[in-house]
């Protein structure tokens, strides 16, 4: 952990070296994120509601999707660079070290221009919760805590079973990014308004109803209260990436360059 | 004349050679075009009075913006010249005997060609397969195919002149990534690729649709299901040769400015 602390240390120093392509990028980031705010406003411009869920709660649903999504890749997306890693040898290297090799690769890369979306999502979740007539209590609070730390791990996992699949293929997968670009697209609205099949995928393939619109029921007050323990359950989803990733490295024959 | 051609027909076979990689996107795009499908539905289940199209032609319109992807989408640029201009290889295409300005129009354009050519039949025939509202509906007549050809090539051409300005204005700011990712984002909104411009706003709208953005999907994907006709398309069809010859020509002003002023970076 100590050793991560200063990976993260340096990176920051790093970016701080170029503050105008950082400060270009991070506003990239945030317009990128602030058009797809535009759009979800504009559909309630014209509808009042979307399944029983409003303009704000809608909003809430998105913004905590968000922030789950960004913080995960703030720290995991050196697994998204990973493909260029292995074709390059660069794996060889990272074994022969004496150090954990998942932490080497997280630390390989750190995006902290993401923060930009961060930003912009926790703009939205303050707008959230100022207008939708949620009654909060401590324990609601704790649930939006729950939702973040699942969501973390489940899109952490994702990262992994991608970069996992590197081993293999040598390549990131283009269709790989349903899953983690194609959720933060349709995560922001409550997964339920895809349809019942829908729901039940991502129930209990992915587990992106499990850190979303379970959860988010309880904190609308229409769920039981069993489903704002259902985050933890997500992070169970760590489990198979965990092992895609060991089955990976037993596969590993180096690309050799 | 005959040596862009030679560009353009040299890009576009090498592009025809991905063709795993066209597996992936097509499966990507299908999924996409799926979950796209499904949101309209539950906004229309919702309050079907206030859909602004009809919810066929909606589908019709996120079917074929799947399958024509290749062709429309801004994100869709070329890093290599990207990387050119950056790393001071563009020096060596500035010696030869063509124009850099119609060499990459003609580069780019066979490179969205090839790929939209290898990607949509697939993802059409799949949508046309789908039961009634929610899969691709047949043209709305004769005159509106016709039009969707028409529109699409100009629709292309629009798009394809927007990203050369983009090109272009790297040789002012060295590095790529923030000017790429704001125009990206300004397209993708203005353009309709987020949400179809009908869905906007009517005053926004009527903003929207005089800007070059509307000159690019918009058009030719909308005039195919018929929501797009008569009087109105003939306007939108003039606006888009308008754009056309507009955006080609701020393009080669920039080349030539930044013809004069460049420096290359590097050996």
């Amino acid at each position: 952990m100590r050793l991560y602390g200063k990976f993260f240390l340096i990176h920051l120093k790093s970016v701080a070296a170029y503050k105008a392509s950082f400060v270009l990028t991070t506003m990239g980031q945030f317009l990128t994120t602030f058009t797809v705010f535009l759009g979800v406003h504009f559909m309630f411009q014209r509808f009042s509601s979307v399944e029983g869920f409003t303009y704000s709660e809608t909003l809430l649903c998105f913004s905590i999707t968000l922030m789950e999504f960004s913080l995960a890749e703030a720290f995991a997306r050196g697994f998204d660079s990973f493909g260029s890693i292995v074709r390059q040898g660069e794996f060889d290297r990272i074994l022969v070290r004496p150090r954990n090799e998942i932490l080497q690769v997280l630390a390989s890369r750190m995006e902290f221009s993401r923060l930009g979306r961060m930003a912009q999502a926790i703009v939205m979740f303050v707008y959230g919760i100022s207008t939708s007539q949620v009654h909060w209590t401590f324990y609601k609070a704790l649930t939006v805590m729950f939702m973040l730390i699942g969501g973390v791990a489940v899109f952490s996992g994702l990262f992994m079973v991608y970069a996992s699949l590197c081993f293999f293929t040598l390549e990131g997968l283009e269709f790989m990014n349903i899953f983690t670009d194609g959720a933060r697209e349709y995560g922001k609205y409550p997964v339920n308004i895809y349809g019942k099949r829908v729901l039940q995928l991502c129930t209990f393939v992915v587990p992106y109803a499990l850190i979303q619109y379970y959860p988010l029921l309880y904190l609308l007050g229409r769920g039981k209260p069993y489903y704002s323990l259902l985050p933890f359950a997500a992070c169970l989803f760590l489990v198979p990436c965990f092992l895609m990733w060991r089955l990976g490295m037993r596969h590993y024959t180096s690309s050799g360059s | 004349m005959g040596k862009y051609f030679a560009f353009f027909r040299l890009r576009f076979s090498m592009g025809l050679q991905y063709r795993a990689a066209a597996l992936s996107g097509i499966i990507t795009q299908f999924v996409w075009g799926a979950m796209e499908v499904l949101m309209f539905r539950a906004f229309y289940r919702s309050q079907p009075q206030a859909f602004p199209m009809a919810l066929h032609a909606t589908c019709t319109y996120v079917w074929m913006q799947q399958a024509f992807l290749a062709l429309f989408m801004a994100w869709m640029m070329e890093n290599e010249i990207f990387d050119s201009i950056v790393s001071g290889n563009v020096a060596y295409e500035l010696c030869r005997p063509v124009g850099i300005y119609h060499m990459w129009f003609a580069r780019s354009l066979a490179n969205r060609l090839s790929r939209a050519l290898l990607r949509c039949l697939p993802i059409l025939l799949v949508a046309a397969a789908l039961p009634a509202p929610y899969g691709m509906m047949a043209p709305d007549s004769p005159l509106a195919l016709l039009f969707f050809f028409l529109t699409m090539f100009l629709g292309v051409g629009v798009t394809v002149a927007f990203c050369m300005l983009v090109y272009i204005a790297c040789f002012f700011t060295v590095s790529s990534m923030g000017v790429r990712m704001v125009a990206i984002s300004v397209v993708d909104f203005f353009s309709g690729s987020l949400i179809p411009l009908p869905f906007f706003p009517a005053r926004v709208r009527a903003v929207l649709e005089l800007l070059p953005f509307a000159s690019m999907q918009n058009v030719p994907l909308r005039a195919y299901s018929g929501d797009l006709s008569g009087s109105a398309m003939y306007r939108a069809l003039l606006l888009q040769i308008f754009w056309l010859l507009a955006l080609v020509a701020a393009g080669k002003l920039l080349e030539m400015a930044a013809m004069k002023k460049i420096t290359l970076q590097g050996g």
